[in-house]
């Protein structure tokens, strides 16, 4: 008996029983949909984060204010000290300090009320320098960005992120030429920021950029002058961007005559291990989905053992009709294997069908996004064939194992 | 014996095709089945129970021998022992010349695959598959290809009389002829030996006589044939019975079972032809 008989004998049993192998495949089909479902929303919400990534600007490093050792001794922590200055952008930006930074925008912020006649919008007020536009991969839709004449003569003027404009002007059309106050501090509008697509970072379209001496030197006051909130840096590609690193590193341990690394009174990251941890929450999600999923495939596959088994017991008189004919033990276990096979592969086919199925109705109603791929489907219907073979075994060896005269002898 | 006998690719006594000549080579032959003291001991618990106790018998190539006996007088243990599905506890027995007494499982399907066809009471055909398909079984797992068991199987549907039935599932056709689809079946590996265990016990009598008379066409056309049966009328086609009570040949007093001359119960004379 070849391997084209077997199948044969095999998809013809599978066919006889159509119901009983209906209701084994579902079980498979629903833990393999499932599967699908959740490798595809994990590589959704990865997508989605490097879409951020992206939309935050490529190639970008935060340096953020961190510790400081007291006179005391004592270590505050991070962020709680205004550690970084004007100064460490102004060395950070010169390129025989670090040549593989191309962009450096000091940053400070703070939330601010705007006045524009009678409409009071609370938006996130950002001074900052020119090269903001650089490090961030952002422009203006209407008007125009602040310049270094802007931020060097600390004038009075600012650019409104889309939904800020709307806010305050109705819309960015309307908003460039008119004027907003901030503590009684009037501010000409010059600009309206372009439209982030991301649907819901509203800080990346809820602000106002002022240049970073206003901001430091007429709008907000306070002791640390000269103190920003954080630091971009853009390095020249991806490869440069850990030279850029290492560059801002030790230019910032110098600078503040810091010997140990680990005193370090700033830290420094990329945007993607800042995104990182903000979606290990996704991959909580996708982990807990993942072992529902597995979850379902074995008892899925214990379905199929179950059926299998009362297919022998069902079947013992073939059984011992082909025994008696001459089926040797080897062949009746790989013809039994190859039923449970064949309803895993058709239980995985349907299941990955049904994915993506779901995957559209997810996308287009639900709104999340689903990536699917060749690879994973192939992989979800070779495990789907792996359960059915693995969980086929104890039956087919029962089914081997059957005495003929035992089995001929059953009514 | 070696083993090499029992590949599907060697041709058998019984696998030949040409069964004129197999009878003219049955003086020569070794006789189809030769038992010699052959036991059968069930272990019940702690209590051995001998359901054949040193059974000897012969039986020629194109003989039709029916086996007789009651309910419990070890009949189905000598029918599973001839159709190797099990094996003696002590005793020889000889296949057409292959020592079978102590194969193992896989040896013994081969054995039953190449040499046996058999004929159950409850036809044990597959109700999913047309006769054809089921005809053929046991030539798919004697390896042969897909053309040719079709082609054999169409010829032993024609020889049981059923060519016209080929593609009919087993529940569309009636007792006797699913019977004749069974026979079919049997004879399609051409076997040394088509064993029929109570072949007529779930029929009505005409189709008893429409199976016995396939029977009979058979074993006029050279095929050797054992019958094991309750009924004395059916026992009564067989060229010689054999009546076996509490696990022996029993023999009758003076008038003897018909072809008696051969040796059915003389153990001497069964070791001097030996």
């Amino acid at each position: 008996m070849n391997w084209s008989d077997t199948i044969r004998t095999a998809s013809e049993a599978v066919r006889t029983h159509r119901l009983r192998s209906a209701l084994t495949m579902l079980g498979i089909l629903i833990g393999i949909t499932a599967v699908v479902l959740t490798v595809g929303l994990g590589a959704g919400a990865k997508a989605d984060i490097q879409d951020k990534i992206d939309e935050l600007g490529t190639n970008v490093l935060v340096v953020s204010p961190g510790s400081s050792t007291d006179s005391s001794g004592a270590r505050g922590g991070f962020g709680t000290a205004s550690t970084l200055t004007t100064t460490d952008a102004a060395a950070l930006a010169s390129t025989t300090n670090a040549p593989d930074i191309t962009a450096v925008a000091p940053v400070a912020t703070s939330s601010a009320s705007l006045v524009a006649g009678t409409t009071n919008w609370t938006t996130t007020l950002t001074g900052t320098t020119p090269d903001w536009t650089k490090v961030r991969s952002r422009g203006v839709s209407n008007g125009r960005f602040i310049t270094d004449a802007d931020d060097a003569a600390a004038a009075g003027v600012v650019v409104l992120g889309p939904d800020t404009a709307q806010e305050l002007f109705d819309s960015a059309a309307a908003a460039v030429g008119q004027t907003v106050s901030y503590n009684g501090t009037r501010l000409k509008v010059v600009g309206v920021l372009d439209e982030l697509s991301s649907s819901d970072a509203t800080s990346n379209n809820d602000l106002a950029i002022v240049p970073l001496r206003t901001y430091q030197q007429r709008l907000v006051g306070g002791t640390h002058r000269d103190a920003v909130s954080s630091i971009y840096i853009k390095a020249d590609s991806s490869d440069g961007l850990s030279g850029a690193y290492q560059q801002a590193d030790a230019t910032l341990l110098a600078l503040h005559g810091i010997t140990t690394a680990t005193d370090a009174d700033f830290s420094i990251a990329t945007q993607e291990s800042i995104i990182t941890a903000a979606s290990s929450v996704d991959d909580t999600m996708t982990m807990m989905l993942g072992g529902i999923a597995v979850i379902s495939l074995l008892v899925g596959g214990i379905g199929v053992m179950n059926i299998m088994l009362v297919s022998v017991t069902e079947r013992i008189r073939e059984i011992g009709l082909r025994k008696a004919v001459g089926g040797r033990p080897r062949l009746i276990r790989r013809q039994f294997l190859a039923e449970a096979t064949i309803l895993g592969l058709a239980g995985g086919v349907l299941g990955v069908a049904l994915g993506i199925a779901g995957s559209v109705v997810l996308n287009d109603v639900v709104g999340s996004r689903v990536i699917l791929s060749i690879p994973v489907a192939l992989l979800a219907i070779g495990m789907a064939m792996a359960i059915g073979v693995g969980f086929g075994v104890y039956p087919a060896s029962r089914a081997a194992r059957l005495a003929p005269i035992d089995a001929l002898r059953s009514e | 014996m070696s083993t090499s006998v029992l590949s599907a690719d060697t041709p058998a006594p019984g696998t030949d095709p040409d069964h004129t000549q197999r009878v003219d080579r049955a003086d020569t032959e070794p006789a189809v089945l030769a038992l010699n003291q052959i036991s059968k001991i069930y272990l019940t618990g702690t209590v051995e129970v001998a359901a054949l106790r040193d059974v000897s018998l012969r039986i020629e190539p194109n003989e039709y021998v029916a086996v007789v006996g009651p309910s419990g007088s070890g009949k189905s243990t000598l029918m599973h022992i001839l159709g190797c599905l099990d094996v003696p506890t002590s005793g020889t027995f000889d296949l057409v010349g292959h020592d079978v007494a102590s194969l193992d499982e896989d040896h013994l399907a081969d054995v039953r695959n190449l040499f046996i066809g058999f004929v159950f009471q409850q036809f044990n055909l597959l109700n999913y598959l047309p006769a054809w398909r089921n005809v053929e079984l046991p030539l798919v797992y004697a390896g042969v290809s897909r053309a040719e068991r079709k082609e054999r199987a169409l010829a032993a549907l024609g020889r049981v009389g059923l060519g016209d039935r080929a593609d009919h599932k087993p529940g569309e056709l009636s007792g006797g002829q699913q019977q004749r689809v069974a026979i079919a079946r049997a004879l399609v590996t051409r076997p040394a030996l088509i064993l029929a265990d109570e072949p007529t016990g779930n029929l009505d009598s005409s189709a008893t006589d429409e199976v016995l008379a396939v029977l009979d066409g058979l074993h006029r056309e050279g095929s050797t044939i054992v019958l094991i049966t309750h009924e004395a009328d059916v026992a009564a086609r067989a060229g010689r019975t054999i009546e076996i009570r509490d696990g022996r040949v029993w023999t009758p007093g003076g008038d003897a079972a018909p072809d008696s001359g051969v040796s059915t119960s003389t153990p001497s004379l069964l070791r001097e032809t030996l």
